[in-house]
């Protein structure tokens, strides 16, 4: 249970305006934190300088055992990626290019990689159908395992529920979980604290000028911040 | 049929239809190879703008190798190598420049990739008019301004050297593309995920951006610079409505836009049209086969 990402009192923003200051937190190895927060708070900015593609202003984040390029990430779709002619198994391989030195063919142990990877996400059977007649929660399961072939300990999860219905989300949501408990430190960006609620370890809940929360679930849901924001949500699902 | 086949035969007895189907075949190949990355990057319109610079370009040479000309009596080296490598000196390096600054802006700069693209092209093509007209290389402007747009002859008129120029080019595409397929379909698929698990992908942009230049610097020879967008973006687009793996997607478009190439040029010489837009009927004539294929097996 090693630590894997320490953040230290960051300020987070771009052309050298902050956007949110003092981010303290810390990922141990099988987490699953949440990080909330409205649009505008930083959170996307926190994914780049997560991942190590644009540094803090201040402050420091310190990868411990999980080294640059070795967090799997799951962007949100792009609009290139819709009609894209390209087979699953094609993309799912994508995900190894990083790994080691540059080799112009693709080499076997990263094929029997990208196969375990399918095989984990339930997707073996689509390998050869193209990737832009899918389902959408289909596509977000072959970028997952996309993910997994990049790495092997932590995951980086932009919105992955966006724009799937609700029994898609829940699958995602599952197969999530499941990678979680097979050891996976997942850490995920979104709006839907009740996701959070319900599957998360961690909570970081980001505001727009400072850090509002972080600490386990249970203590957030026993927070004022957790419970009106619990609320508010509820009111607008009833509305 | 007999008659057709004999004609061809003389023709193909002659160099410079040889070279120029040599060069034709090869311009056709990697301009589909890169095609495909182009237009699934959005970039369909890099192709049309950069053509236009080249043009402009070519217009900014004539107009060195006219003045020093004058200058000189007809006596300075530098214009007669511009004259002999076609301005290539001059209209490869801008159109380098100009790409590298399109592919960069295609990001997140203040004016986008579509109006950057759209400026530049608009520009430079005007521009080059107004200096073709204000200095003008030869008494014929217009037929000059209509060669260098549609590539009507300058195919029929190449060298030897410049064959080999482009062979080497075309050696040099082909093996980057080969070489670099696997990063170059991740950052074409997407480019924040290649950037995260750390492909150098603004490197490989680049990359793209140089192959790109240098294609269409080559096909001016071919289809002149207005036709070189159809080179480019013909057979992508009509493999992509039937194929569906990238590789598949690849090959075909090669293989579409040489035959698609040497269809066009054998038509146009037994019927004397103009080579380039022979060739571009041709491609559009497959891309509409394509799509009715892709239209009844879709129903079925």
């Amino acid at each position: 249970m090693g630590k894997q990402i320490e953040c230290k009192n960051c300020t987070l923003g771009y052309e050298g305006v902050p956007v949110t200051e003092g981010i303290n937190f810390t990922v141990n190895s099988g987490d699953y934190l949440c990080i909330l927060g409205e649009n505008g708070s930083g959170k996307s900015t926190l994914i780049k300088s997560l991942l190590g593609l644009r540094p803090v202003m201040k402050g420091d984040i310190d990868w411990c055992e999980a080294k640059h390029g070795e967090i799997g990430y799951l962007p949100q779709q792009t609009l290139v990626q819709r009609d894209f002619p390209a087979s699953v198994r094609e993309i799912v391989i994508s995900g190894c290019m990083a790994k080691g030195k540059f080799h112009p063919f693709i080499l076997k142990e990263d094929k029997e990689r990208a196969a375990k990877a399918m095989e984990q996400l339930g997707i073996t059977d689509l390998e050869k159908h193209c990737y832009r007649e899918l389902s959408g929660g289909q596509q977000q399961r072959v970028l997952l395992a996309r993910a997994l072939c990049a790495s092997g300990k932590i995951l980086l999860l932009d919105e992955p529920v966006t724009g799937l219905d609700p029994k898609a989300q829940n699958d995602l949501y599952e197969m999530i979980a499941k990678l979680n408990a097979d050891g996976m430190t997942i850490i995920m960006v979104s709006h839907d604290i009740h996701a959070a609620v319900k599957y998360a370890s961690h909570v970081l809940h980001i505001g727009s000028k400072k850090q509002l929360f972080y600490g386990t679930k249970e203590d957030y849901v026993n927070s004022k911040l957790g419970q009106s924001f619990i609320n508010s949500e509820e009111a607008e699902h009833d509305e | 049929m007999n008659e057709t086949i004999q004609t061809l035969l003389t023709y193909w007895d002659l160099e410079f239809v040889r070279y120029a189907v040599i060069v034709g075949l090869l311009i056709a190949l990697c301009s589909s190879l890169l095609g495909v990355t182009l237009v699934l990057k959005r970039f369909s319109f890099i192709g049309d703008g950069l053509s236009h610079v080249a043009f402009g370009a070519m217009a900014i040479s004539t107009l060195l190798s006219v003045t020093l000309k004058q200058a000189s009596h007809g006596n300075s080296v530098f214009a007669k190598f511009l004259e002999d490598t076609n301005g290539m000196v001059i209209i490869l390096p801008v159109t380098l420049l100009a790409a590298v600054l399109l592919l960069r802006t295609g990001q997140n700069t203040k004016i986008k990739g579509d109006a950057a693209i759209a400026m530049i092209s608009v520009g430079s093509l005007a521009l080059g008019y107004m200096l073709m007209n204000m200095f003008p290389g030869s008494a014929n402007v217009s037929g000059d301004v209509c060669s260098t747009l549609f590539g009507s002859t300058s195919i029929l008129t190449l060298t030897s050297t410049k064959v080999i120029i482009c062979a080497i080019l075309a050696a040099i595409v082909i093996a980057v593309f080969i070489i670099f397929y696997n990063r170059i379909f991740s950052v074409t698929f997407d480019e924040n995920f290649a950037k995260a698990s750390g492909v150098k992908s603004d490197g490989y942009n680049l990359l793209i951006a140089i192959i790109t230049a240098t294609i269409i610097v080559l096909a001016m020879n071919l289809v002149g610079s207005l036709l070189i967008s159809a080179l480019i973006i013909f057979p992508a687009l009509s493999s992509m409505r039937l194929f569906k793996s990238f590789k598949s997607v690849v090959i075909c478009s090669a293989v579409i836009s040489v035959i698609c190439a040497f269809v066009g040029m054998v038509v146009s010489i037994l019927n004397s049209t103009p080579v380039g837009s022979t060739i571009v009927t041709a491609d559009i004539a497959v891309f509409l086969l394509f799509s009715l294929i892709a239209a009844v097996t879709k129903r079925n």
